[in-house]
């Protein structure tokens, strides 16, 4: 076990936990930080996609050892009043069904449109590909997207 | 502090034959309603007064409406409460969305599966709105001393024309909630309808995209522990001991036992499906702690023998025949080519025999589809909180009320002390109808003394399935020396189970038919799956009318029309379960909205039609061909469902259903060697990612007055044949084995 001072969602935090714990369950178990999803912790479905330094990283193969200098922000801390613009377009779009998946979707888009704010097609299903939705919402997803680079 | 009148607990609506029992009265929770902008706006009332089951109304005007039926992503959680709101003559935005737990007393059909919620709730639920309006009427005719029929609701006010009076459901609500409930109120007619018919958001909405708790997996309950469990690695084996030893000394490991989940001579019922049932069970402070120890566990495994599981099949007896060894994908194959050779009658009309005895000439395919696995995005988990004789559990299930009785009989704990709340579902597809994890959670949280989470890791989920069966079923058409159609034969079978309607199209339409049946034992689990074998049936049908349509030299749409006109005109046999009308008028929107019959050199086009769960659905897949390989331009589908409630909410379910089959219909696969599971997660089991996704889906629905049937799952089946249609117009090859990726890998190579 070792201490670590993490930045979270623009707040300072500390947790107690091995080094080799996979920030997907320090977030979700030690600082009820559920937003987060575990899918398949072997980064293939993107559910527990977050942002580190604005990036897109699959928190469940980001042991915290790795992180701690960094700022990671979590779909909790995307907007304070949950009107980033992928936000606003998801809700536009009623993107969801289960919703599982979409935290994660939400991330990787936001990350994406930080990078590249007017992405082609092919850019949007590059960086959405590594995010598995079961219900098939992919066409709203892409939609949603675009409305969202369009409102950045 | 919110008051909930109690003298009002009585009023429990749905089971009109239970009013006079005490309902349960729910306690109720503010922050775990809905909608919370609304609450914002209009501010939480000082207190609520229950006019039935479903119906709080707060003094201010406030509306609670309960959301009887879990929500698992088809948009229930919405479309139920505003049933309820139509009738009620609520304003929706003052409508707040609460999720109902588990109360037999004042709800019925509790359930997701079957495509039937909507359904079956059509007139209770606006029934229930409409029977709280009726009561506020009631509350202020006495108010206003004026007759109530002078009295007319709108947007959530009363109003009395000639004397000017106006007040708003808050205002009469807490006399309302005295008066007796009246009967035999009528409801609106449809061309009334302010509510259904035009799309609202999904209540859920801001909390989703805010990442705010909603799910199973996201409860937590001061003290809680974490707990995984481990099964057997394969089909066909059991737990014979285990060494923990390592494993219990780990950072963080409170401890590690056996469990008995489901005990061996429990009489279990549809829904009690569960292979492995002596379990080893973690219990600890974190889930890494406990995936830790998890690895550090060794075992030993014994094979089992043959048993004969008896089910009580809804009051019907049965069984499963379970058998030894552990099966591979070999194995299995000899198993149902031996099963093929002996099939049973299930359906005849004419004089099928002769007709292929005749024939000119006889076309016979076959089609196969492998195990599926439901891979829900959330896996498998449950809380409980078993102490001092009573259960606390919460998470996602589908049918909560069939597991409340196998969780009282294993806990013995009576069913009066076990509550369930549920969970919003990270999808169900039928997964979540089976919940042994919710006894396993049970059990541990009993042994342990404490409230604990267990998860599945997605292996867990992944090799502990209760599988989509793996299917079969061979198509023979007899044509006259005119390539006319004279005799139809289908043989449909599975392990462990037929995927065959005999008595759906094109049965009724055909002289001489027969339909036969096998079904072969496996020790694997199996059942429900979205459209149960529905998913399987559609595709190998749909392909194969494809094939005779072209082989007769006909169009595939005017080739089904022509079959259905037939089997409305001039039914064959007794019992023929589809209505040949609604079958007619999804194929003929699909045919124009597709544009049919409008040839375009870059596009290759595939229809396919079904109906299942009460609901018509016709779907054209679009491919072009993009550096050489067919990419899906668009997908049309066609659906007869009735009225559509929410239609945005519908449109999104169906397109869902497109890109899921698609999906299935590409890269659906599990099997077996040895009993073991070959994919365990997402690296080798293949699911569809954007890029592989139609680039459109379009959706449309018949416009209709008939009573809502089923949407969730008839959308689904359709489009796997629609896809390989399409895929040989582009390809020139037909695809007749499930996954279709294999073949197509094949023609990219070449």
């Amino acid at each position: 076990m070792a201490t670590y001072n993490l930045k979270i969602n623009g707040k300072s935090l500390q947790v107690d936990v091995d080094p080799n714990t996979p920030m997907l369950w320090v977030l979700r178990d030690h600082l009820d930080l559920v937003g987060t999803k575990f899918g398949c912790g072997i980064a293939q479905c993107g559910a527990c996609t977050v942002h580190m330094d604005g990036n897109a990283v699959r928190s469940c193969q980001l042991p915290v050892s790795a992180v701690e200098s960094s700022e990671i922000t979590t779909i909790e801390g995307l907007s304070e009043e949950g009107d980033h613009p992928v936000q606003k377009a998801w809700i536009e779009h009623d993107v969801p069904q289960c919703g599982y998946c979409q935290a994660g979707q939400i991330m990787s888009a936001a990350a994406l449109l930080k990078s590249n704010p007017s992405p082609s097609d092919a850019d949007i299903e590059n960086a959405m590909n590594g995010n598995i939705c079961r219900c098939g919402t992919y066409t709203r997803i892409k939609a949603a997207v675009k409305t969202a680079s369009q409102n950045l | 502090m919110i008051l909930e009148s109690k003298k009002i607990n009585r009023r429990s609506f749905l089971k009109v034959s239970a009013l006079t029992g005490g309902g349960l009265l729910l306690s109720f929770n503010m922050l775990t309603g809905c909608k919370p902008d609304e609450i914002e706006k209009l501010g939480a009332p000082d207190e609520w007064f229950r006019l039935n089951g479903f119906i709080k109304i707060g003094e201010n005007g406030l509306i609670t409406i309960m959301s009887p039926n879990p929500e698992g992503g088809q948009n229930v959680k919405t479309s139920m409460p505003m049933l309820v709101a139509e009738e009620l003559d609520a304003v929706w935005k003052n409508v707040v969305v609460e999720q109902a737990p588990l109360d037999t007393d004042n709800f019925t059909r509790q359930f997701i599966g079957g495509s039937q919620a909507i359904r079956t709730s059509w007139i209770p639920l606006r029934t229930a709105g409409a029977t709280a309006r009726q009561l506020l009427i009631l509350a202020a005719a006495q108010t206003w001393n004026v007759p109530q029929n002078e009295i007319k609701t709108e947007s959530g006010y009363l109003t009395h024309e000639s004397s000017g009076k106006k007040a708003h459901y808050g205002e009469m609500a807490s006399i309302a909630a005295t008066l007796p409930i009246p009967e035999q109120i009528p409801l609106k007619e449809i061309s009334d309808f302010k509510l259904i018919g035009k799309s609202h958001q999904n209540v859920d909405i801001k909390k989703i995209v805010t990442g705010k708790p909603l799910f199973g997996i996201d409860y937590k309950k001061e003290g809680m522990k974490y707990a995984m469990i481990i099964h057997p690695p394969a089909f066909g084996l059991r737990l014979k001991s285990f060494d923990a030893e390592k494993a219990k000394v780990l950072p963080g490991i409170q401890d590690v036992f056996r469990i008995k989940s489901l005990q061996d001579d429990y009489p279990r019922t549809f829904f009690d499906t569960v292979q492995f049932t002596d379990l080893i069970a973690i219990v600890g402070d974190s889930t890494w702690q406990v995936l830790q120890a998890k690895k550090a566990i060794t075992a030993e495994w014994e094979e089992i023998d043959s048993y004969v599981e008896e089910r009580d099949m809804f009051g019907r007896p049965g069984s499963r025949e379970v058998p030894a060894g552990l099966e591979s994908e070999s194995t299995q194959e000899a198993k149902m080519l031996k099963a093929t050779q002996s099939p049973s009658q299930l359906r005849r009309d004419g004089n099928p025999e002769k007709a292929f005895a005749e024939a000119y000439k006889i076309i016979e395919k076959t089609y196969t589809a492998p195990f599926l696995v439901h891979n829900c995005m959330e896996p498998m988990n449950f809380f409980a909180d078993v102490r001092d004789n009573k259960v606390l559990a919460a998470g996602p299930l589908q049918k909560p009320e069939l597991t409340e009785q196998a969780l009282s009989q294993r806990l013995g704990i009576p069913i009066e002390n076990i509550e369930i709340e549920m969970t919003r579902l990270g999808g169900g597809y039928g997964r979540r109808s089976y919940a042994h994890w919710l006894i396993e959670a049970a059990v541990i949280s009993q042994q342990v003394g404490s409230p604990v989470k267990l998860t599945y890791t997605r292996e867990d989920d992944m090799s502990a399935g209760i599988y989509r069966s793996r299917y079969q079923l061979i198509y023979r058409a007899a044509l006259d020396d005119n390539n006319q159609l004279i005799g139809f034969h289908v043989i449909g079978g599975g392990l462990p189970e037929n995927p065959l309607h005999a008595n759906r199209f094109p049965a009724g339409a055909i002289d001489n038919y027969l339909a036969e049946g096998w079904e072969v034992p496996s020790n694997v689990t199996t059942g429900s799956f979205r459209a149960p074998r529905s998913n399987f049936n559609a595709s190998a049908e749909q392909s194969f009318l494809d094939e005779l349509a072209e082989e007769m030299g006909k169009d595939p749409i005017e080739f089904r029309l022509e079959l259905l006109k037939k089997a409305k005109d001039k039914p064959v046999g007794e019992r023929n379960d589809y209505d040949a009308d609604r079958y007619i008028g999804v194929l003929e929107l699909v045919k124009t909205k597709s544009n049919w019959n409008t040839d375009n050199p870059e596009i290759s086009k595939g229809v396919s039609a079904y109906f299942c769960h009460n609901s018509y659905a016709a779907q054209v897949v679009e491919l072009k061909k993009e550096n050489g390989t067919p990419k899906i331009n668009k997908v049309i589908s066609a659906i007869d469902c009735g009225i559509v409630v929410n239609p945005d909410a519908a449109k999104n379910l169906c397109e869902g259903a497109v890109v899921d089959g698609i999906g299935t219909a590409l890269f659906g696969k599990q099997s077996f060697e040895n009993g073991i599971p070959q994919s365990q997660n997402f690296d080798t089991y293949r699911m569809i990612r954007m890029s592989e996704a139609p680039e459109k889906v379009e959706t449309y629905f018949v416009e209709n007055s008939i009573d809502p049937t089923g949407l969730g799952e008839p959308a689904y089946p359709p489009v796997f044949a629609a896809l390989a249609n399409a895929l040989y117009q582009n390809t020139g090859q037909r695809f007749y084995d499930q996954p279709y990726i294999d073949q197509l890998n094949t023609l990219s190579n070449t």
